[in-house]
C-alpha cells in the first residue's frame, strides 16, 4: 500500500516538477534578459492567432510589429529605455485572449498591446485592458462593437464594417450592377457582422438580396449552399468570411457554373485565398480595409525589409501591424517627454496614444477621433486580374 | 418553394452521392473494427485524414518533378490510391498494436479514451509535418481530373435543372463503388474474410477453431485503414484543399452512417452513408426554402446528428443490423 | 531511503514541523519575489503534501481552507502578478468543479459523456442573456439587464437549467449504453453549440455568433466584482460547497448506486436498483455543477460566444477527470489543477521563453513547435499513456475502508436494539 503511495507521489512530484523547471526557466531567462544593459525596459505586446486557421494572418500581426518595434529600438535605447517585443497566441479564442491579457496586465513592463485579428477575442480582451489601462491598438479589428462601447483604451486604424460592408455593396451595385445578390457568411463574429452590413447596404441601394444562408467553418463541401445559389441565379455573391471557406466556395461556385463575381471582406486578402481557389480566384473582388502596401515608396521599401527579415512575402495586415506597433511607440515617446523623460504610467501611454493626430505611418495616416476610430479608415477594392497575390486596386472609399 | 426543390433535384442527388460515397467508404472501416472489436475507433477519421495528407504529398512531390504531366491522370490516381493505402494500412496496424491489443480486456471506456488520444496525436503531428514543410496546414494539392461534364437531367423530365459535376466526381464515386465491391468480396468469398466474420461472431470460439485471432484483427485494422487512406486521397482529389481536422468531424458523420446501416454490417455501412451524404446534401440545399429562412443551411449538421439520436434510440440495431441480445 | 520515509510517515510531529516550514519559505518567497511563479505553484503544491500527510481530515480541511483562503491571496497580494495568479487560481477551481462534475457522470457512474460542455454553455447563456439588454429581445416583462445582485440567484438558475438539460438529454439518450453514449453525448454537445450559433433568427435570444458583450459584473453589498481576487472567492466557495457535495453523495445510497451501475449494468439492476432514475440522477447532478460555473465564468469573462464551448473544451475535462484519476475527488482535483496550469501558465510561458530565444538568436525553432500550438499532442500523449500504464489516474480511488470489527458491532447493537423493540412490542 505505502509502496503505491509512493509511486503515485513520485509520478505526481514528477509532473509537478516538470511545470515548474518549464516555469522557472522561462521566468530566469525573461529576468536576465530585462535586466542586462541597465536599462529600463519597455514591453509592448502582440496578441494574435499564432496557431489555429488565421495563423498565417496571425503571424503576419505579430511579424509586422516586430520590426517596426526593431526599427525604433535604436531611437529609445538613446532615450535610455529598452523595447522589448512580447507575442501572445490567442489561438483565436476567446477564453485564451483574456486569460493573455490577464498575464500581460501582470508585466507591469508592458505599456501597450498591438492585436487582435479576430473581432470575438478583441472585445472580451479589451475588457481586461480598460481595467488595467493597457493601451490596445488593434491594426485589423473591423467589428462596430470593438470602439462602440466607448472603452477608454481600444483604438484601431483601420475601418469600421459600418463602413466595409456598405463600401463592398456600393461598389457591386454600381460599378458591378448587381441586381440580384445571394449573401453567404460563416457563423462567425466577423462573418456575421461583415455581411449583415453589406446585406443592409445593399438593400438600400435597391439591389434584391435573393438568398442568405450560413456554412460551418472547416467544412469543405459547399455544394448544398451552392446549389441553392444556382438555383436563385444570382448577379453576384457575396460572403462574409475567412479565406480557408470563401476560396472553396469560390472554386465549387465556378466548379457548378456559376460564374457571376464573387465579392468578400478583408479576410480574404491572403496569398493562401489564391493558392485555395486557383484560376477562379480572377472573379472574387475583395473590399479591404488594408491599402495596397507595394503602392508607395515607403511601402516598397517595407516590403523589402521585411522579405529580407522574415524571409515572406508581405500579408495585407503585415503593414498595418507595422503601423499600429508605429502608433504605439509614437504614443509611447510623446508619454515619455511629457513625463522628462522618465518611464510614463499606463494611464499616461493610453492618453497619449488616443491624442495622436496625423501620425504617417506607412500605408495609412493615423488620427483618432474620441472613439479610437481612426479618421483615415479606408476601404479598398480589389480585383484578381490574374491568379497571383497581391490583387489589384480597383478603388478606394473614404469617409 | 417546391418546384424550387425539384429543379434542383438532380444536383443534390449528384452532390449527395459524391459526399455519400465518402461517407460510405469511411463508415466500412467503423463498422469493420466495430464488427470485430466492439470499438469504435475515434481514430478513424484521422486515418482518412492522414490518407488525404499522403496522397496530397505524394501528388505534390510528382508534380514537383513533372511526373503529373508527363502520366496519365487515371494511372496517377491509381499509383497514388495503392501507395497511400498501404501506408495508412499500415498506419492502422501499428496503432492497433501499440494502443488498442495491450487493453482488449480492459474497460471498455479505457480504449475509447486511448482512441481519442490516438485521434489527438495524429491530428497534431499531421498539422506540425505541413507546417514545417509548406508554412501554412492548410494544403491545397494539384487538380488531377479538370474536365466538366452535364447530366441532362431536364430531357428526363422537364421539371428538373441539368446537373453539372467536375469528371472527379465521376472517379470518386466509381473508385468508392469498387472499393467496396472489392471488399464484399473479400469478407463474404474468401478465407480471410471468412475467420474475419468468425472472429466478429465470438472470439473465443474462432481461437478455438485454430483461428489466429490477432493476426486476423490485424488483418482487419490493415484493410479497414488502407480503404479510410484511399478515401482520403479520394477526398483530396475531389475537393482539392484539405487541413488536418478534416477527418473528426467526418469520421462522426461516417459513424452516424454506420449506426444507421447497422454497425457491424458492412453492406449497412455503404447505404448508411450514401443516405447520409443525400440527406445532408438536401439539408444544406432546402432547409431555408422548406422553412421560410428560420432554419438555415447552418442547420445541417444538427440534422444529421439528430438522425444519429433518433436511430440510435428508435432503432439501436440500425436499419440492417440484426437486434442484439445481451447475454448475462 | 526507504527507512527515512516510513519513519517520517509514522512521526507526526516531524510532518507537520516540515510541512510548516515547507509553507512558510514559499509563501515568504511569494511575497518577497518579483518573479514568483515558481513560488506560487510550490504553495499550490502544498495541498497536495497536505493530502498526503498522516493528520486528522478535520485538520486537513482547517489548513487547506487556512492556506487558500487567506495565505495565497494575501502573500501574493504584493507582487506585480497577483491579479494574474488569481486568474488562474480562478480558472483552476472553475475547472475543478466541472472535472467533479463530469467525474460524477464518468468516474462514479460510468457513462461516458462526450459533450459535457454543453451544460457550461447552458448556464454561461443563461446568465448571458438575462445580465445584458438581450433578454429584452425575447421576454415580454421586466427590464434588462438585470443588476449585478441578481447574480447570486443566477448561480442557482443556472444550476437548475443545467440540470434541467441534464435530464432532458438524460431521457431519451440514456437508453444507448457504452460506446453509443459516448457518440450521442458528442453529437448533442455540438447541437447545443451549433444552436446558440444560430439563435440570432427568427428570434435574437443568443445573439448568434456574435456573443453578448458587456455583461453586468455581480455586485455584492454595492460592490462590483470586477476582478480576479474578487472572483477567486467566489469560485473558492462554490468550489468547497462542491467537494462537500460530491463526498457526501459518494458514500450516500445514490452514490453507491452509481458505483454499481458502472461496475455491471445487470447485476446492479437485479439488486433492485433503478437503472434509468440513477443514471439521470448522475447526469442531473453533474450538469448542475457544470451550469453553476457556467454562470461564473460568465461574470468573470463578461462575455460569452459559441466558440468557448467547442468539443476540445469537453474533451480537456475528460482529460482533467482521467489524469486524476476516474472516480477520485481528491485525483480529478488535481488533475484539473495540473491540466489548467499547464494550459495557462506553463505553456504560454515556455512557448514565451522559446521566442526570446529565438528573437535574441541563440536557437531557431520552427514556429509550427511552440508549445502552445501542441496543446492537441500533448493531451493526447496523456490521454494515451495514462491509459495504457495508469489507467486508476495519478491518485487512483479508493474505496472507504471499514473496520470489520467495528461494523460487526454496529450491526449486534442494532440488531440487539431491533429485537428488544420487538420484544416491548411483544
Amino acid at each position: 500500500m505505502l509502496n503505491k503511495k509512493a509511486v503515485s507521489l513520485f509520478i505526481t512530484a514528477g509532473l509537478v516538477m516538470g511545470i515548474l523547471s518549464g516555469c522557472a526557466s522561462s521566468s530566469d531567462s525573461a529576468n536576465s534578459s530585462g535586466e542586462s544593459e541597465g536599462k529600463t525596459v519597455i514591453k509592448i505586446a502582440t496578441q494574435s492567432p499564432l496557431s489555429g486557421g488565421s495563423a498565417t494572418l496571425g503571424e503576419a500581426i505579430k511579424l509586422g510589429a516586430q520590426l517596426a518595434l526593431e526599427d525604433q529600438k535604436e531611437e529609445f535605447a538613446k532615450k535610455g529605455f529598452e523595447l522589448q517585443l512580447v507575442p501572445y497566441d490567442d489561438q483565436g479564442d476567446p477564453k485564451k485572449g483574456v486569460a493573455n491579457a490577464q498575464l500581460i496586465a501582470s508585466d507591469k513592463e508592458i505599456l501597450g498591446v498591438v492585436g487582435h485579428l479576430n473581432s470575438g477575442v478583441a472585445i472580451p480582451s479589451s475588457e481586461t485592458y480598460e481595467k488595467y489601462n493597457i493601451v490596445m491598438v488593434s491594426p485589423a479589428n473591423t467589428a462596430t462593437e470593438i470602439t462602440d462601447r466607448g472603452l477608454k483604451v481600444t483604438n484601431r486604424i483601420v475601418a469600421r464594417d459600418d463602413f466595409q460592408g456598405p463600401a463592398g455593396a456600393e461598389y457591386a451595385v454600381e460599378t458591378l450592377k448587381a441586381k440580384k445578390i445571394f449573401v453567404i457568411q460563416d457563423k462567425t463574429a466577423y462573418g456575421t457582422g461583415l455581411a449583415d452590413a453589406f446585406k443592409a447596404a445593399a438593400e438600400e441601394l435597391g439591389a434584391e438580396i435573393v438568398g442568405y444562408e450560413g456554412i460551418t467553418v472547416g467544412e469543405k463541401d459547399f455544394n448544398g449552399v451552392l446549389n441553392q445559389v444556382a438555383s436563385k441565379k444570382p448577379d453576384l455573391i457575396y460572403f462574409g468570411g475567412m479565406y480557408s471557406e470563401g476560396g472553396l466556395i469560390l472554386k465549387q461556385a465556378v466548379d457548378k457554373g456559376i460564374n457571376v463575381p464573387f465579392m468578400g471582406g478583408d479576410a480574404l486578402d491572403s496569398s493562401a485565398f489564391v493558392d485555395i481557389a486557383g484560376e477562379t480566384v480572377t472573379n472574387a473582388f475583395i473590399t479591404s480595409v488594408a491599402g495596397d502596401t507595394t503602392k508607395t515608396e515607403e511601402g516598397k521599401k517595407f516590403a523589402d525589409d521585411y522579405k529580407k527579415k522574415f524571409n515572406k512575402n508581405i500579408e495585407s495586415y503585415s503593414a498595418y501591424a507595422y503601423d499600429s506597433m508605429g502608433v504605439v511607440l509614437k504614443g509611447l515617446s510623446d508619454a515619455i517627454e511629457k513625463n522628462d523623460g522618465k518611464l510614463p504610467t499606463r494611464e499616461q501611454v493610453r492618453d497619449a496614444v488616443r491624442a495622436i493626430q496625423d501620425y504617417k505611418g506607412v500605408v495609412t495616416q493615423v488620427s483618432f477621433d474620441e472613439k479610437g476610430d481612426n479618421k483615415y479608415g479606408k476601404i479598398f477594392i480589389y480585383k484578381f486580374n490574374e491568379a497571383s497575390y497581391p490583387a489589384t486596386m480597383e478603388g478606394e472609399v473614404s469617409k | 418553394m417546391l418546384t424550387d426543390v425539384i429543379q434542383t433535384l438532380p444536383q443534390v442527388i449528384v452532390d449527395g452521392l459524391t459526399l455519400g460515397a465518402v461517407y460510405a467508404v469511411i463508415a466500412i472501416g467503423y463498422t469493420m473494427v466495430y464488427g470485430i472489436l466492439e470499438l469504435i475507433n475515434f481514430a478513424h477519421g484521422e486515418i482518412f485524414m492522414t490518407g488525404a495528407f499522403i496522397g496530397t504529398a505524394i501528388l505534390l512531390t510528382f508534380s514537383g518533378i513533372g511526373w503529373l504531366s508527363a502520366m496519365p491522370a487515371i494511372i496517377v490516381l491509381i499509383i497514388v490510391l495503392i501507395a497511400t493505402s498501404i501506408l495508412t494500412g499500415f498506419l492502422g496496424m501499428g496503432i492497433e498494436r501499440v494502443a488498442y491489443r495491450p487493453l482488449r480486456n480492459a474497460p471498455k471506456l479505457i480504449t475509447l479514451i486511448t482512441a481519442i488520444g490516438i485521434s489527438f496525436l495524429l491530428q497534431d503531428i499531421i498539422r506540425f509535418i505541413a507546417e514545417v514543410k509548406k508554412g501554412n496546414y492548410i494544403i491545397t494539392g494539384p487538380s488531377l481530373f479538370t474536365g466538366k461534364m452535364k447530366l441532362e437531367a431536364s430531357s428526363l423530365w422537364p421539371q428538373f435543372h441539368d446537373a453539372s459535376f467536375k469528371s472527379t466526381f465521376l472517379v470518386v464515386l466509381i473508385t468508392a463503388i469498387i472499393m467496396m465491391l472489392v471488399l464484399d468480396l473479400f469478407v463474404n468469398h474468401t478465407k480471410w474474410g471468412m475467420a474475419i466474420r468468425a472472429v466478429a461472431q465470438d472470439r473465443d470460439t474462432a481461437a478455438l477453431m485454430t483461428i489466429n485471432v490477432n493476426k486476423v484483427i490485424s488483418v482487419t485494422f490493415f484493410v479497414g485503414s488502407a480503404l479510410g487512406g484511399a478515401t482520403g486521397v479520394l477526398f483530396a482529389v475531389q475537393y482539392g484543399t484539405i487541413d488536418p481536422y478534416i477527418g473528426f468531424i467526418l469520421g462522426i458523420k461516417a459513424f452516424t452512417a454506420a449506426v444507421l446501416g447497422g454497425i457491424g454490417n458492412i453492406r449497412g455501412a455503404m447505404v448508411g452513408g450514401m443516405v447520409i451524404g443525400m440527406l445532408e446534401m438536401f439539408a444544406a440545399a432546402n432547409l431555408s426554402g422548406l422553412t421560410g429562412g428560420v432554419f438555415g443551411a447552418e442547420y445541417k449538421d444538427v440534422f444529421a446528428f439528430i438522425i444519429l439520436i433518433v436511430v440510435l434510440i428508435f432503432k439501436p440495431e440500425g436499419l440492417f443490423g440484426k437486434a442484439a441480445v445481451e447475454k448475462v | 531511503m526507504k527507512a527515512l520515509i516510513s519513519s517520517l510517515s509514522e512521526n507526526r510531529l516531524a510532518q507537520i514541523l516540515l510541512f510548516s516550514v515547507y509553507v512558510l519559505i514559499t509563501s515568504a518567497s511569494l511575497f518577497l519575489a518579483e518573479k514568483s511563479v515558481v513560488a506560487f505553484l510550490l504553495l499550490l503544491l502544498s495541498i497536495l503534501i497536505l493530502y498526503f500527510l498522516n493528520l486528522k481530515t478535520v485538520w486537513k480541511w482547517i489548513i487547506g481552507f487556512v492556506i487558500l483562503g487567506v495565505l495565497l491571496p494575501v502573500s501574493a497580494s504584493q507582487g506585480p502578478s497577483y491579479q494574474s495568479y488569481m486568474e488562474v487560481a480562478t480558472l483552476v477551481g472553475i475547472y475543478v468543479a466541472m472535472a467533479l462534475g463530469l467525474n460524477i457522470v464518468v468516474g462514479l457512474a460510468g457513462l461516458l459523456d462526450l459533450g459535457f460542455v454543453a451544460f457550461f454553455a447552458v448556464g454561461a447563456y443563461t446568465y448571458g442573456i438575462f445580465a445584458t439588454p438581450q433578454a429584452a429581445n425575447f421576454m415580454p416583462f421586466g427590464s434588462y439587464p438585470l443588476s449585478g445582485g441578481s447574480f447570486w440567484i443566477f448561480l442557482l438558475i443556472g444550476c437548475f437549467a443545467a440540470a434541467l438539460f441534464g435530464i432532458l438529454l438524460g431521457i431519451p439518450v440514456l437508453r444507448v449504453k457504452g460506446d453509443y453514449l459516448a457518440i450521442v453525448t458528442l453529437g448533442f454537445g455540438e447541437i447545443i453549440r451549433i444552436v446558440f450559433n444560430n439563435m440570432d433568427k427568427p428570434v435574437n435570444i443568443t445573439n448568434g455568433s456574435m456573443g453578448i458583450a458587456s455583461i453586468t459584473p455581480p455586485s455584492i453589498f454595492g460592490i462590483d466584482l470586477l476582478y480576479p481576487n474578487q472572483f477567486y472567492y467566489v469560485v473558492f466557495g462554490i468550489v468547497l460547497f462542491t467537494i462537500y457535495v460530491v463526498r457526501k453523495l459518494e458514500y450516500s445510497k445514490v452514490g453507491r448506486a452509481w458505483k454499481a451501475v458502472r461496475e455491471n449494468e445487470i447485476a446492479a439492476q437485479a439488486m433492485g436498483i433503478p437503472l434509468v432514475k440513477t443514471k439521470l440522477t448522475a447526469f442531473a447532478i453533474g450538469a448542475s455543477f457544470s451550469g453553476m460555473m457556467g454562470v461564473v465564468f460568465a461574470a468573470k469573462q463578461t462575455f460569452v460566444d459559441p466558440t468557448s464551448f467547442t468539443l476540445l473544451e469537453s474533451t480537456t475535462i475528460l482529460v482533467m477527470v482521467l489524469l486524476g484519476g476516474m472516480g477520485s475527488v481528491p485525483g480529478v482535483i488535481l488533475g484539473a489543477a495540473v491540466v489548467t496550469i499547464l494550459n495557462l501558465q506553463v505553456l504560454t510561458e515556455l512557448t514565451n521563453w522559446m521566442n526570446q530565444l529565438s528573437l535574441s538568436g541563440v536557437i531557431a525553432i520552427p514556429e509550427a513547435l511552440s508549445p502552445v500550438k501542441m496543446q492537441r499532442f500533448i493531451f493526447g500523449a496523456l490521454l494515451i499513456a495514462f491509459a495504457l500504464y495508469r489507467s486508476q489516474g495519478l491518485l487512483p480511488a479508493k474505496n472507504r475502508k471499514y473496520n470489520p470489527e467495528e461494523l460487526k458491532n454496529k450491526t449486534e447493537k442494532s440488531s440487539i436494539l431491533l429485537l428488544s423493540k420487538e420484544k416491548r412490542q411483544a
